[in-house]
């Protein structure tokens, strides 16, 4: 009976195998670059607004406290987006007939809310509670960001479920005082772990159930 | 377990269907159904209403339950035996800052301690120093970016207001303040109301009253802060006439 194989084959096989490997680890890896990418998660991508609202201008600029327009964020798992009377409070008053706030002020003529495009998006099977995360030490600008450097509002972190372990994992590493947690201008300290592990214990942290299933998942 | 089932002729047309639509079957599982579940979420849009907003509006006149206390008020709340406020407080006063008969309640609605003034002083700087200032004396940030200057509370008029005055005003704005009811919780107000009065004695107060807080502490402060600016001109002196 004939060979059905030349000698070469068994070249061509290596080749497969390993070539087959490659090929395998680099479409793993353009996966996971995609996936990673903004043009999945949107992080720092700016995206149309209604308004171009500048929260450099009015935290960084005006030292408005974030609670003024997210009054919920302490006490809800939303942390609230103003009625477009807060708006007004002010904008009666400054710059009233700014045409870039005309959305603003039809909003407020109609009673019919904006409608603002949402930057930070859980898909609806994670259950995310902002109260809990504030109640515990963790700062507004741990997601959130350099918020007060931010003339249009954008997504820093990728809200990959990678993303939520790294601290529900080793809260330590992120958590702060009480007193600083809407502080835009606060910085790990040198010896972050040490405090943060003192803040653990302080909250009353479990840190190893943090992990669990249910916790985001119920 | 499927080959026993279903004997599949590798490469035959009907291997090749089942194949697609065991594909298509695998995709089926991948919509969106979970990412965006068929409910509302705060804040997101309905054209059901006219307004477009799946959350709707408070009633007018009527006041949320909720069954959630803050700890911090736990132990003031209707701490209100034995003031001099008559008639007794009622419940709406607590949220209108009136008593029954229409007039403003006298006193604060809750017992006056640190706490409540420690979470006035943090609401008021949340919410109100933009405009009246840390001082409370109008000179808050908004003056700079072309608003009118907001009404100082270091005057006769403001010192003599009952305290129901302070949380009416902070429930349904006054001149060119807007409501901060959607801001402001009404547990807030009045402890925002109770900083007020704080802010107000801090302003007002005579230091040559030997009766008064912290006289005797101040004015032995001062008459230091004088010795030593005598003595720094006493030194600069010397130094002159030596060279």
């Amino acid at each position: 009976m004939a060979q059905v194989f030349r000698p070469g084959a068994d070249i061509l096989v290596r080749l497969m195998v390993v070539g087959g490997g490659i090929a395998a680890g680099a479409a793993a890896l353009m996966g996971w670059v995609v996936y990673s990418s903004p043009v999945l998660t949107q992080v720092d991508i700016n995206r149309a607004q209604p308004v171009p609202f500048s929260h450099q201008r009015h935290v960084g600029g005006n030292a408005i406290d974030c609670r003024f327009c997210h009054t919920s964020v302490e006490e809800s798992p939303f942390a609230g987006i103003p009625p477009t009377e807060t708006c007004m409070t002010c904008h009666s008053q400054v710059l009233p007939d700014a045409p870039l706030l005309q959305p603003v002020r039809e909003s407020w003529k109609t009673g019919k809310p904006i409608v603002w495009t949402r930057l930070n998006d859980l898909p609806d099977f994670v259950y995310f509670d902002h109260s809990v995360h504030i109640a515990k030490g963790v700062g507004c600008t741990t997601c959130h960001g350099a918020i007060d450097e931010m003339p249009l509002t954008r997504k820093v972190e990728t809200l990959h479920m990678s993303w939520c372990l790294n601290c529900h994992r080793a809260p330590e590493k992120f958590l702060r005082p009480k007193d600083r947690i809407f502080d835009v201008d606060w910085e790990p300290p040198a010896n972050q772990v040490e405090q943060g592990k003192r803040l653990v214990e302080e909250y009353g942290v479990t840190v190893g159930q943090l992990t669990n299933c249910s916790v985001c998942h119920r | 377990m499927i080959r026993t089932m279903m004997p599949i002729k590798r490469g035959g047309w009907t291997g090749r269907a089942s194949f697609a639509t065991f594909v298509a079957l695998m995709l089926l599982g991948c919509h969106p159904d979970m990412w965006n579940q068929p409910r509302f979420g705060p804040h997101q849009k309905n054209d059901f209403f006219n307004n477009q907003s799946a959350a709707r509006d408070r009633v007018p006149n009527t006041v949320p339950y909720s069954g959630k206390r803050r700890p911090w008020r736990a132990d003031t709340f209707a701490a209100n035996t034995g003031r001099k406020t008559v008639p007794p407080v009622t419940k709406q006063a607590f949220y209108t800052g009136r008593n029954a008969d229409g007039g403003f309640l006298a006193d604060n609605y809750f017992k006056v301690d640190a706490g409540l003034v420690a979470r006035g002083r943090e609401r008021f700087a949340i919410n109100c120093v933009h405009c009246h200032g840390m001082l409370g004396d109008g000179n808050g940030i908004i003056t700079k970016r072309g608003f009118p200057k907001a009404a100082t509370y270091h005057i006769d008029r403001l010192r003599e207001v009952e305290d129901g005055y302070i949380v009416d005003v902070i429930r349904n704005g006054f001149g060119r303040m807007y409501s901060q009811a959607s801001k402001v919780a009404p547990e807030d107000r009045w402890a925002i109301a109770a900083y007020i009065r704080a802010l107000q004695l801090s302003q007002n107060a005579d230091i040559t009253d030997p009766d008064a807080p912290l006289s005797k502490e101040v004015a032995r402060h001062l008459a230091e802060q004088q010795a030593d600016t005598a003595a720094a001109a006493t030194h600069d002196e010397a130094n002159n006439h030596a060279h």
